[in-house]
């Protein structure tokens, strides 16, 4: 690793966005208030199902009530979906409309049915009770498997199934026949268990329009200002993109829930022209629950095909994947290009095929959540290795290290599309069994037994496919948008930088990370450099931060225009100094001339950039101010090793997290403090998954785990200190041989965990269990086996 | 929130002739409950009146009890020197319930007016057979807590202290639900010269009750083996997300042996 | 309804209605944003305050309550440019990330050191019941308070 200097690649620079957001000045989208601002409360659907109708004569009337709008009023586009999916058989994916306010059906509890807009909250909130509204209830469609027999019901009429695709990838017949030949089938039914992102900031959005301009400005809580700039105003407005400008400010916290366009965003901007008044909403917590794309949500059957000694010779898998009731931004690509494409996993599984059928319900719409389809691919993997081991009588480790991809089989070629570059998984398991004192698990088994208690220890060897993505090869499997990111750095005459990035940082650090880019490549103290970031009118373009792609492709951006600065800045040098650019070299900022002690500082360049009296104009444009687009070349693939060890009180179903290990191949480390904190993070989603959290509806349609009252966030004494290291192999294609942090965490860790809880309660007989494993279900495992034995 | 008025009379007579202004007016005795059912909709009020003013937070303690004014906060009685040295399980309940800061706001009367099913307080209550002061009479324990959210209290009438004679010895183990932290079940056992009562919480579909089954056990022999063989039924048990009517069962007998761990 | 409150030092006087909430008195009516609401059933913790030096939740709490109180907010805790020992902790510790949830994390853990000075790394997690962060997986705030409470002379 580059030894960066104090403020360069590899030193745990501390954080320079910390200050702000620590002495309360951090700025949020619910913290700006606009001149003669107005207020907004989304009246929602409280059933799943049904025709309706409304009446809000008596609400108009209400005090303080600007304007009520329903959905015959805003006939605008559909709320795009941003990736195609075929079906197996050629057909494009069901694609039904998605009206921002709900016209004549609602389909989801929590769906938009009037806004209404007041002087204040209060005002809105109190006319909205004053909103008749007359449900005619349809029979509501919540179970996946039920919702395949289309004469049950509908979720769309109009597109005549409830399924969204029935799509698939891989080699069928290859699977099937290694199936009937393998010596060893293990099974396993599993439900990814659908998660509510909870971002602790909730979604508030401020339409501004400018009469006298024409000029749209949207404030929003979004982890991709472009992105919505661009779906909200091609597809669902109509306004122009030199007309819109949209603004996401500092952004607390997204895990993916800030990546869609969401219909408050369109309502918001369009109703600021109707009524030619700044409109503001911000959601409630229990708004949230129901308005906030959920994650996850799948239904799956695996089988693992092994020869006697314990080598994957296939899997095959089958997915039933909820996408809520309509199409949100990602949500056709989480279960089949972010999730079928990384059924190899870490291993040389020659034959994989795998089946997803998508399908509509009656439920919030469900997108991309930390990890996002790549969760559910590590855990049926992890969870079947796991379950093979066991059956085969093979070791957990003996059995992973059997089947890894070796160190000199990369790049290799997946069956499943992939081609992973680098990694080296025997490298990260060693380093987590030692981190995790795997050598005395059975002493600390055995004094658990001693005080009755049941303690297990489980794995995960997991990779994940991030840095996205290539757009090439995203644009041939469907995706309606290109990749890429772009970054401008501009030096200014005194020779301080700002960087212009359409990454987005809401908790990353990209201010300190992408800073400490500019440190190394320019020779200047982080102190000298600003990032920008999350306005469409100050950055040239962006795609956003998601998929752990921000450093990985938005930071290779900046890259690329650090080397057009760095070549201009040779150019400029060289006039200056009579020399040939050629001879110019750079080292620790200073622009020198090889071989004599002349030199030049970036900040005397940049003062004859912007004072060009001795310039070289018949070559050179004044200014020193360079713009990039960087798209990568592949996927980027971390990997490692999670390694989770509970407790299980055999009285209660108590699981007690004892241990958790993570130990990450994330490709070369800008700022360690930044990458733990980021995999910290990970990890305590990964477990409040695996342990706590689980979005539960009725049959109705009502989710029952719709407030903090009922869905378990998980706190500070659910864990104990988190060990984490890492382990480096470079990612080949990219200069900064990067890979992405961001998701591993949340990716990697909850197979480790449910591992550790079927270790504890192996003894017993239990062999699998669902997530979340509460206390009551883990007691539950326990007392059925009792009564089997 | 629906517009209110807010008022703070200085005194319990005051409390009372505010609150017969209007038929619609709700005590204020912290509000944790309150301001946030208010906040959601979920209740309303056309006034407040706060209690605070009224002079009903003090602690005393004599040697058969321990008397605690109604507006006297969770964190008060949980630090209390008297509550700490005479009735130290009382201090760990109130320590447990909500989090701190919670616990720096929200009263013992206003818990106990509240009734929640999943409240810590009413199981110390029943169990000590406390008498809860109005400042019309004294009611038993056992008659104040008529059902889930319902307790004996006429309207407007006002808790003003809560007598906690002093057991032999007392415990309470709170098993939280997972989410909202407040008592999935929660046993309190309470030794006393007239025998062992233990009155559970957050379990029953009625609110805080007596466990005569595990009271009788404890009765015969008072150690944890003697709870071993005691069934509970799960039936009046709640069955929740979280937890079945079954589960709760067990946790009650699990909770009551860690609770009796801790007293023997 | 009037009020008078001393925040952060400054006693304010302000005509509400009655049925304002503290959290919303700070952030709209004080322009004090940097108090946070991040639930609704009082859960969360961002809106935490000291209230008569007590850490509690603004918005469990009406502004016509705190009348008369001593308040101080995440704006109120630093002395000049130089932060309070438990910002600067989590500073030093990487204690937060999208800082959302921050200032009622400092306001709470403040006062969980300041009542119990040599506070344990269990008391600490035990103490956050009332906070959460769905950034950090709470390791390094847990560390950034045990750095404070050194400093803070437990």
């Amino acid at each position: 690793m580059p030894d960066g200097g104090s403020t360069g690649i590899g030193a745990s620079v501390k954080r320079k966005e910390d200050y702000r957001f620590l002495v309360g000045e951090g700025n949020y989208t619910d913290d700006i208030n606009r001149p003669n601002q107005t207020h907004t409360y989304m009246l929602r659907s409280s059933s799943a199902h049904a025709k309706f109708s409304l009446d809000t004569s008596n609400a108009s009337k209400a005090k303080g009530v600007v304007k009520i709008f329903v959905g015959t009023d805003m006939e605008v586009g559909s709320i795009p979906c941003g990736w195609q999916v075929d079906s197996k058989d050629g057909t494009p994916m069901r694609e039904p409309a998605h009206p921002p306010i709900a016209k004549d059906k609602v389909r989801y509890v929590g769906e938009i049915i009037a806004v209404i807009i007041a002087e204040t909250l209060e005002d809105a909130k109190n006319a909205a009770e004053l909103i008749d509204v007359n449900y005619d209830d349809i029979p509501v469609i919540i179970d996946m498997q039920k919702a395949l027999d289309n004469s049950k019901g509908l979720v769309h009429d109009e597109i005549e199934s409830n399924v969204c695709y029935d799509w698939e990838i891989g080699d069928s017949e290859a699977v099937d026949k290694a199936i009937s030949e393998a010596a060893h089938i293990t099974s396993l039914d599993i439900r990814n268990n659908r998660l509510i992102p909870n971002a602790i900031e909730t979604r508030s959005a401020i339409g501004d329009y400018e009469h006298a301009t024409g000029q749209y400005t949207l404030y929003t809580t979004s982890q991709n200002p472009h992105v919505i700039r661009l779906l909200m105003g091609a597809f669902v407005l109509g306004l122009p993109e030199h007309k819109l400008r949209v603004i996401a400010p500092d952004v607390g916290g997204g895990f993916g829930s800030k990546i869609f366009h969401y219909a408050e965003e369109a309502i918001v901007t369009w109703a600021s022209n109707k009524i030619r008044r700044p409109v503001k909403w911000t959601a409630d917590r229990s708004e949230a629950f129901i308005s906030d794309a959920h994650g996850r949500d799948h239904v799956t059957s695996v089988k693992l095909a092994l020869d006697k000694d314990g080598k994957f010779l296939a899997l095959k898998v089958d997915t039933l994947a909820n996408m809520g009731a309509y199409l949100s931004t990602f949500a056709s690509s989480v279960p089949t290009y972010l999730y079928a494409t990384l059924l190899a996993g870490t291993y040389t599984t020659p034959a994989i095929h795998c089946n997803v059928k998508s399908i509509f319900t009656n439920t919030v719409p469900v997108d991309a959540y930390r990890g996002a389809g790549r969760p559910e691919a590590t855990y049926l993997i992890e969870r079947i290795v796991d379950k093979a081991a066991r059956e085969m009588g093979i070791s957990q480790v003996e059995i992973r290290r059997k089947n890894f991809i070796p160190v000199d089989a990369f790049p290799y070629q997946t069956p499943v599309a992939l081609q992973y570059d680098s990694g080296n998984y025997n490298a990260t398991l060693d380093a987590a069994l030692k981190k995790a004192d795997y050598d005395g698990f059975a002493s600390r088994k055995a004094e658990s037994a001693k005080r009755g208690m049941l303690r297990g220890i489980g794995f995960s060897t997991y990779l994940e496919a991030c840095g996205i993505a290539p757009s090439a090869v995203v644009g041939s499997l469907g995706a309606r948008a290109g990749l890429f990111e772009c970054a401008e750095v501009r030096v200014h005459p005194t020779g301080s930088v700002t960087v212009f990035t359409g990454s987005h940082s809401h908790g990353q650090g990209h201010e300190t990370t992408f800073a400490q880019l500019v440190s190394e490549k320019l020779g200047i103290s982080t102190d000298l450099v600003e990032i920008s970031h999350g306005d469409t009118n100050n950055i040239p373009f962006g795609m956003g931060t998601y998929g752990s792609r921000s450093l990985a492709v938005g930071g290779e951006a900046i890259v690329k225009a650090m080397d057009k600065v760095i070549a201009k800045a040779k150019k400029i040098a060289a006039h200056i100094m009579e020399a040939s650019a050629d001879d110019i070299e750079l080292n620790n900022g200073n622009f020198e001339i090889a071989g004599t002690d002349k030199s030049m500082s970036l900040a005397d360049i940049s003062l004859a950039a912007y004072v060009p009296h001795n310039y070289p104009h018949e070559e050179l444009e004044p200014g020193l101010d360079e713009k990039a687009f960087y798209d990568p070349l592949n996927f980027t693939y971390p990997g490692g090793c999670h390694i989770c060890e509970v407790e299980i009180n055999p009285n209660t179903g108590e699981v007690k997290v004892e241990g958790m290990t993570a130990v990450d191949d994330v490709g070369m480390v800008i700022n360690p403090m930044i990458v733990e904190g980021q995999i910290h993070g990970g990890l305590a989603q990964g477990i409040g998954q695996a342990l706590l959290e689980n979005a539960a509806y009725d049959n109705n349609g009502q989710l029952l785990s719709g407030s903090y009252m009922d869905y378990t966030m998980p706190r500070a004494d659910n864990f104990v200190d988190f060990k984490v290291g890492n382990e480096v192999t470079l990612c080949t294609h990219n200069s900064l041989g990067v890979k992405g942090c961001g998701e591993v965490g949340a990716i990697g860790s909850p197979p480790a965990v449910i591992n550790a809880v079927v270790d504890a309660l192996s003894e017993l007989g239990v062999n699998d269990i669902s997530m979340p494993a509460t206390s009551e279900k883990v007691w539950n495992a326990i007392n059925n086996a009792k009564d089997k034995s | 929130m629906y517009e209110l008025e807010y008022s703070m009379p200085s005194s319990v007579n005051d409390a009372v002739a505010e609150i017969k202004k209007s038929s619609e007016a709700k005590y204020l005795a912290g509000g944790m409950t309150l301001i946030p059912t208010l906040k959601a909709r979920l209740s309303s009020a056309d006034m407040l009146v706060d209690l605070k003013g009224a002079n009903l937070s003090n602690v005393s303690v004599s040697s058969s009890e321990i008397v605690i004014g109604s507006m006297t906060r969770h964190c008060d009685v949980a630090s209390s020197s008297e509550v700490l040295s005479s009735l130290p399980a009382l201090a760990k309940l109130a320590g447990g319930i909500g989090d701190h800061m919670v616990r720096n706001c929200g009263t013992i009367g206003g818990s106990l007016a509240n009734n929640d099913p999943a409240a810590c307080y009413p199981s110390a209550v029943l169990a000590l057979d406390a008498t809860i002061i109005t400042n019309e009479r004294a009611i038993t324990a056992e008659d104040f807590f008529v059902g889930m959210f319902e307790t004996a209290l006429n309207e407007n009438e006002i808790i003003t202290e809560v007598k906690f004679p002093i057991p032999e010895k007392a415990s309470y183990i709170k098993f939280p639900n997972p989410a909202s932290r407040y008592a999935m079940v929660g046993v309190f056992i309470a030794k006393k010269a007239n025998g062992v009562a233990v009155a559970v919480t957050g379990a029953g579909e009625n609110g805080v009750f007596r466990c005569s089954e595990i009271e009788n056990a404890l009765n015969s022999s008072f150690n944890v083996g003697s709870i071993d063989n005691v069934e509970i039924s799960p039936d009046g048990l709640n069955n929740a997300i979280h937890a079945s009517g079954s589960y709760r069962a067990n946790l009650i007998k699990e909770m009551a042996k860690r609770a009796l761990n801790e007293m023997i | 309804m009037e009020i008078s409150i001393t925040i952060n030092g400054k006693e304010v006087k302000a005509n509400i209605k009655a049925n304002t909430l503290l959290s919303t008195f700070i952030r709209e009516n004080l322009n004090l944003t940097g108090t946070h609401v991040g639930c609704d059933t009082s859960q969360c913790g961002a809106c935490a305050i000291h209230l008569n030096g007590d850490a509690v939740k603004s918005c469990a709490i009406l502004a016509a309550q705190a009348d008369g109180a001593e308040i101080t907010t995440i704006e109120g805790i630093a002395n000049g440019d130089e932060l309070h020992p438990m910002q600067q902790a989590f500073h030093e510790n990487h204690g937060l990330q999208c800082g959302y949830c921050t200032p009622g994390m400092v306001m709470s853990s403040i006062k969980l050191v300041e009542n119990n000075p040599n506070i344990s790394e269990e008391e600490i997690r035990k103490g956050l019941e009332g906070n959460i962060c769905r950034c950090t997986g709470y390791h390094n705030i847990v560390k950034s308070i045990k750095q404070a409470a050194t400093e803070m002379g437990g």
